[in-house]
């Protein structure tokens, strides 16, 4: 967890916040339905900001520590906001052996940003991840959700093109 | 009726390979051709040769296409299709003899192999329940609903002698009966599916959902009516979007043939399953950590007892078996557990998925008999190493399992094997590491990945996994003396004895088969200050040979901390003055080793 202070405001819509209690509305009689209505409430917003967190705590009538435990707790629940673009690149033990790792910094390197940081123009923001079993082209990285295998540090480049 | 079928790989590894373009193309070219009524396009799941993606197979020859390109396609729908010429370029080429075609199955990666939990991988259309059905899919359900008791389907799945894939081992039919006879109060009991496959570097589990995803909806419904449970979850991880899609259109299907939900096969029995998806926490592979989660709250781990049999999600009985255990079910049930029983080893029956990973030639998804050795895996459907290394070690069960020395080779592969050499099954990951591994560097990898997922809830693992992580960052940079190291090993122990969940019980693993089996390697990085692989970067010195030297100079120009300057040594033979590196100043980034072309500059 990022001990950081978002700098983005929050810039939430009314509809956006319709769309996030009809979703709480359809699930709130389901045992355990605050991960699935956090996960919608992530779609719709792209990320979890505080503000939505105490929506949902109100909606639902239960204590805000109860709803940011549980964010804070799993990685893919986003606290901050996200780049246009999203690299997460793979750091599981067969994309570690084949040299993820210095993949990793070189991107860290050609964006200037560090690991769960996003460019201030939020057009890239850059994670490390979990094995995301694409193991046979290791090593792997996504860009939000395309799989570019059997990376070398010298493809970056155009590969990044694509986006730009 | 088609007079050909082609299918195209849509797995995970061949989808980023680019297997959607492949499949609208073919579908393009066949347009094209005029031959939309001939030849049928279906997108299957993983084949398991995924270094090799994308993969397309035209049927009935069986012709192995392999790392298809866009280009390749006109030329084949219009050679092959049309003409009934197969392109032996672009074929296999381990399928390839002088004259003929081989079949597949007399491949070196496939011949051994024996498919029960993947068989329809790669085979059938996973978006279609009839495809499933066509394979004998449901008959399995249909028997046990007309025709046995829920203490018959207990037997038979205790007496094949499944085990839990995993990782632990578990029987499942012990499971099974445990939930079914210790808690008999006519409440809910639930099936859940842990689909959660979080070990770096095993994935059979998602081509497991994404090749054939009716497979283990028919075995839930199985345990559903074994144990007395209408309602079963699946959660599974949202790192694996394909996984995910494919299991929400086959529960609908599922639902819409009467498979799921009231009155199954008109026997009275109601059996219905929910998707739950994960959010990115390794912890959530444990059992009561992944109940937890499906309650809604943060993932931590209960202590056991009450094992999950008695009281599991929602305080009520509960049995979680893995995908792949799942995979199993129905062809138990179908072929009887004598079938099963005939292979494997005495205490581990039937087969196991491997996942090949690391520096190894044919990476990808591999079924064989329990038993099978990891020399025969490594060397034969693996493919050997590539590049001429040598094997050095190969890592099991993922960051709770160990790493088998090149001694170990010939170790029949089991359960309890594995345990007894100091590693463990796990869920299948098998990565290969060749000498260029550093195995200190992989022991901190996996305590670095512990480190991160620890939940915190115990202060063995949270506190203590942290500590073993900087006793192993000491001894990468050279700082440790072999002090340290009974520290570390005591701790190690302290650990496994102390934590509360598999996880932390586990997590000195890596570092305690490394310990046993490459404790010279740890030795040289503090004593020696060495590291003999080159891997850890402090202890590493770049030098240039000042006899190769031509003194051109460029390794000064890429050096970032301007290390490297020129001496007055002009070598035999050479016009210019020898270059050198001042060892305080660099930073060992290895630019100048990149740069040289003379090879004049080497690490040690």
């Amino acid at each position: 967890m990022s001990s950081k202070k978002s700098s983005v405001p929050f810039t939430g819509t009314k509809e956006q916040e319709a769309q996030l209690k009809e979703v709480i509305r359809k699930l709130r009689d389901q045992q355990g339905c605050l991960m699935p209505i956090m996960q919608q409430a992530q779609e719709i917003y792209g990320y979890l900001p505080i503000e939505v967190q105490t929506m949902i705590a109100d909606e639902l009538g239960i204590p805000l520590e109860k709803v940011y435990g549980v964010s804070t707790f799993y990685a893919q629940f986003a606290l901050f906001p996200k780049g246009q673009y999203r690299i997460s690149v793979c750091l599981g033990t067969a994309c570690y052996v084949k040299g993820s790792g210095p993949v990793y910094e070189k991107l860290e390197e050609k964006l200037g940003i560090k690991g769960g940081e996003c460019t201030p123009d939020r057009k890239f923001s850059l994670d490390a991840c979990r094995c995301i079993g694409a193991c046979g082209l290791a090593p792997v990285m996504m860009i939000n959700d395309d799989v570019y295998g059997k990376l070398t540090v010298d493809s970056l480049d155009s590969i990044l093109a694509k986006y730009n | 009726m088609y007079r050909s079928h082609v299918l195209v790989c849509g797995g995970t590894g061949c989808t980023s390979s680019g297997s959607q373009q492949i499949q609208s193309l073919l579908k393009e070219e066949i347009e094209k051709a005029g031959l939309s009524k001939e030849v049928a396009v279906v997108q299957t799941g993983c084949h398991g040769l995924c270094a090799l993606g994308p993969i397309m197979i035209v049927y009935p020859e069986g012709t192995f296409y392999s790392a298809v390109k866009p280009e390749y396609i006109p030329e084949i729908v219009q050679e092959h299709l049309v003409k009934g010429r197969i392109v032996k370029k672009y074929v296999y080429e381990e399928t390839v003899t002088n004259e003929e075609i081989k079949p597949l199955a007399e491949t070196a990666f496939y011949k051994k192999q024996h498919r029960i939990a993947l068989r329809n991988c790669g085979v059938i259309n996973p978006e279609s329940i009839d495809e499933y059905i066509g394979t004998n899919g449901y008959a399995a359900l249909g028997k046990v609903l007309t025709e046995m008791t829920p203490e018959d389907v207990i037997n038979v799945i205790l007496d094949s002698g499944l085990r839990g894939r995993g990782g632990a081992g578990f029987p499942t039919g012990k499971k099974w009966q445990l939930a079914r006879n210790l808690v008999q109060d006519g409440g809910q009991k639930y099936v859940c599916c842990n689909a959660d496959e979080g070990d770096p570097g095993a994935f059979m589990d998602r081509s497991v959902l994404e090749g054939d995803p009716h497979a283990v909806l028919e075995a839930m419904a199985i345990a559903g009516y074994a144990i007395g449970a209408s309602q079963g979850y699946i959660y599974v991880r949202a790192e694996y979007p394909i996984a995910v899609q494919r299991l929400k259109i086959a529960i609908g299907q599922a639902r819409e043939y009467g498979l799921l939900g009231k009155d199954i096969f008109g026997t009275g029995f109601d059996f219905d399953i929910d998707l739950r998806l994960g959010a990115g926490a390794f912890v959530c592979g444990e059992e009561t950590a992944l109940m937890t989660s499906i309650e809604g709250n943060r993932g931590e781990p209960r202590p056991r007892p009450p094992f999950p049999a008695v009281k599991g999600l929602f305080a009520r009985p509960t049995i979680l078996n893995n995908v792949e255990t799942y995979a199993n079910v129905a062809q138990i049930i179908l072929n009887g557990a004598d079938w099963f029983k005939s292979m494997g080893t005495e205490k581990s029956k039937g087969t196991k998925v491997f996942a090949l990973g690391g520096k190894i030639n044919n990476t990808g998804l591999v079924e064989v008999p329990m038993g099978t050795t990891l020399r025969e895996i490594v060397e034969e459907i693996g493919g050997g190493i590539p590049n001429g290394k040598k094997f050095k070690a190969a890592q099991t069960g993922g960051p709770s399992g160990g790493c088998i020395p090149p001694e170990h080779l010939d170790v029949p592969i089991d359960y309890d094997n594995l345990i007894a050499i100091g590693s463990m099954m796990g869920s299948g990951g098998l990565i290969v590491m060749d000498e260029t591994t550093c195995m200190v560097d992989i022991a901190k990898f996996f305590l670095d990945f512990t480190v991160d997922e620890s939940c915190g809830k115990c202060t063995p693992c949270r506190i203590g996994t942290k500590r073993l992580s900087e006793m192993l960052e000491k001894i990468t940079k050279g700082q440790a003396t072999l002090e340290d190291l009974d520290k570390m090993e005591e701790l190690c122990y302290y650990i496994k004895d102390n934590a509360l969940c598999g996880l932390g019980q586990t997590a000195p693993n890596p570092v305690l088969s490394t310990l046993r089996y490459f404790r010279n390697e740890y030795i040289s990085h503090i004593v020696d200050k060495k590291c003999p692989a080159g891997v850890c970067k402090d202890l590493l010195k770049y030098e240039i040979d000042r006899d190769k030297c031509i003194g051109c100079g460029m390794c000064a120009k890429q050096c970032p901390a301007s290390a490297i300057s020129r001496t007055d040594y002009i070598a035999p033979g050479k016009k210019l003055a020898a270059m050198e590196i001042d060892a305080s100043k660099c930073v060992k980034c290895g630019a100048c080793m990149s740069t040289c072309k003379f090879g004049a500059i080497s690490k040690n």
